[in-house]
């Protein structure tokens, strides 16, 4: 699964707060959520993403509440990647869960910038920056949670192998 | 190179196993347990409804309990309670545990035998890191992964690196799991166990009861840990003697597994400690608390709502009065404890020291009812968790505490070490 987009950066400790205010968890569609992702961090996001951009940020991504619509509006909002030095445990889950692909990565967060071009090969766990060249490995996801977000999520990958085993 | 606890009891809960796992490893699971609570079970069994299947992968392995906001505080709550309890008849789980049969859920799972040593568990609710105690790998999760967890008896998990933390040292007196957990909290902070599992050992640990070591592991996830273990010895093998009805496997770590971190603690010098809002690392000796006035009194809840916790609070609120400036509430964690705390007296003890005593409920730990703060007012809680407004108004202030130091600030209406009674 090849994937590719401009790069949003941010720093450490990006909490699930900032992602989607809480004044917003009445609402819960992704489409909804993604028109506020992270407006008290960046209010120019939500107006200016594109379909397959990037976030790249720094430690403990996603910390904070438990929310699942924290990923939900950053899927919402087409980002199809998120790259960090490292991720919240529950985030982490909850993205695998809803299907946003995330892979954690010290040194390509660290020689990223805003507006760069990354490409990233999910089955080869392969990060790509088109503007300097550089390539970094780390570990791909493994072949489960790659089915579960090439399914779209848990709740889609799980109907199909139950499919399968009633086949 | 050895393996730590969490590591050998998930190697032996692979789908594709046994084989050996290590730390950053994404892995699929068996689960031995799956539960969720009045709260989060509405949510988990709409997305279990999304997956189209008739049954949960084994009724005898999901259990539901309704503690939160029960016996239901209002028509909300009530309707939430109604909804499971709906899943729970249509399914037929003979574990759903409703008002009058009912505990705070990570007091009542060990007490019916319903966790043994060696499972691996996954609950919808953060503190299902309780039955490490057991020796058991558990931890909270989402609702949508309950939810297919009750569909399939599966997972998966990122096979956590290990945090070793090694007690030491006689314990001083009114010292207990809740001192030593606070002062593990005050040292590493709120996110020194993120990811890890907390592997507690030690001379200390080995002669506390099972009741101290749940305590523990129920905190483990304020660090930010993943699950909290003790391996199983003595202690826990007469705990699930005649409770647990199934065969069950014991696990040790090995001597030479590997740590991302070894701590060693000498619990001897350790005080009665008190965690200050908003966080509980913000902890303190007792003796360096000063004067904090206090309104209201709570033991109870996952953390200390077990018989010991109330005979320590009954040994200093015997022949005693609550102070007249406080509310004293006690809340037995499950039935049995409370018949128990009834048959040993503890109960009449609370009662003409001035103290109310509710039935089993979450109640005030999570704000929900039976005892919410106004502005101003501030709190001595037996729970885990003093967050900004967790009790009540945001204005409010939650000081964490084991049942001893509860209790005597009770008496005294400020916070307080039981010898200055
Ligand atoms: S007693 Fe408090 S911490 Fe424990 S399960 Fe209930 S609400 Fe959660």
């Amino acid at each position: 699964m090849m994937l590719s987009g401009t790069v949003w950066k941010y720093g450490d400790n990006v909490d699930t707060d900032v992602i989607i205010p809480a004044r917003y968890l009445n609402l819960s569609t992704p489409e909804e959520l993604a028109k506020h992702c992270m407006e008290d961090i960046d209010p120019t996001f939500a107006g200016a993403v594109q379909a397959g951009d990037i976030i790249v940020a720094g430690d403990n991504f996603g910390c904070g509440s438990s929310r699942e619509h924290a990923p939900l509006a950053i899927k919402g909002a087409g980002v199809s990647c998120v790259v960090a030095r490292s991720f919240a445990r529950i985030f982490y889950r909850n993205a695998i869960n809803i299907g946003l692909p995330i892979l954690e990565c010290p040194q390509a967060v660290d020689e990223t910038e805003s507006g760069d071009r990354l490409s990233v090969d999910l089955r080869t766990g392969t990060i790509t920056n088109e503007r300097t060249g550089r390539t970094y490995h780390t570990s791909p996801l493994p072949e489960f949670i790659m089915g579960i977000v090439q399914s779209g999520g848990l709740i889609p990958y799980t109907i199909k192998r139950l499919q399968g085993r009633n086949r | 190179m050895g393996h730590t606890l969490a590591e050998k009891i998930i190697a032996d809960h692979l789908l594709n196993g046994p084989a050996e796992v290590w730390p950053g490893d994404l892995v699929e699971v068996h689960v031995d347990l799956v539960l969720a609570n009045d709260i989060t079970a509405p949510i988990a069994l709409r997305e279990f409804e999304k997956l189209g299947v008739q049954r949960v992968f084994d009724p005898a392995k999901v259990v539901l309990v309704a503690d939160h906001f029960t016996p239901n505080k209002d028509i909300k709550s009530a309707e939430q309670c109604a909804q499971v309890r709906r899943f729970a008849r249509e399914l037929g789980l003979p574990h759903y545990f409703d008002v009058g049969r009912m505990g705070i859920e990570h007091v009542l799972l060990p007490e019916q035998g319903l966790v043994a040593p060696g499972d691996l568990v996954v609950g919808a609710d953060s503190h299902t890191c309780t039955y490490g105690a057991l020796g058991a790998f558990a931890t909270g999760m989402g609702s949508t992964d309950i939810a297919v967890a009750m569909a399939t008896g599966q997972t998966w998990l990122r096979v956590p690196e290990t945090i070793r933390i090694v007690y030491y040292g006689q314990l001083q007196p009114w010292v207990g799991g809740k001192d030593l957990i606070l002062y593990t909290i005050g040292k590493i902070g709120v996110d020194g166990a993120r990811y890890m599992a907390m592997e507690f050992a030690g001379p200390t640990v080995d002669t506390l009861s099972m009741d101290g070591r749940f305590t523990m592991a129920n905190m483990a996830i304020e660090a930010g840990g993943k699950a909290g273990l003790f391996a199983c010895d003595e202690t826990t093998r007469a705990y699930v003697h005649g409770r647990v009805k199934r065969p069950f496997r014991e696990y040790q770590a090995d001597p030479d597994a590997r740590y991302a971190r070894v701590l060693e603690i000498d619990a001897s010098t350790i005080e009665p400690q008190v965690a200050f809002p908003h966080l509980p690392e913000n902890t303190r000796p007792v003796s360096q608390v000063g004067e904090v006035r206090i309104d209201q009194a709570v033991i109870g809840s996952c953390t200390n709502g077990r018989l010991e916790d109330l005979r320590i609070a009954a040994a200093i609120l015997r022949g005693r009065r609550v102070h007249p400036d406080v509310r004293c509430i006690i809340i037995p964690g499950t039935q049995q404890v409370y018949l128990d705390a009834l048959r040993e007296g503890l109960i009449e003890t609370f009662i003409e020291a001035g103290a109310a005593v509710s039935t089993p409920t979450c109640g005030p730990c999570l704000g929900g009812h039976m005892g919410i703060l106004a502005a101003g007012e501030r709190a001595v809680s037996t729970t885990n968790r003093n967050f900004r407004g967790r009790m009540g108004h945001v204005d409010s202030e939650v000081y964490l505490a084991g049942p001893a130091v509860a209790a005597a600030s009770a008496v005294l209406g400020r916070i307080a070490h039981p010898d200055e009674l």
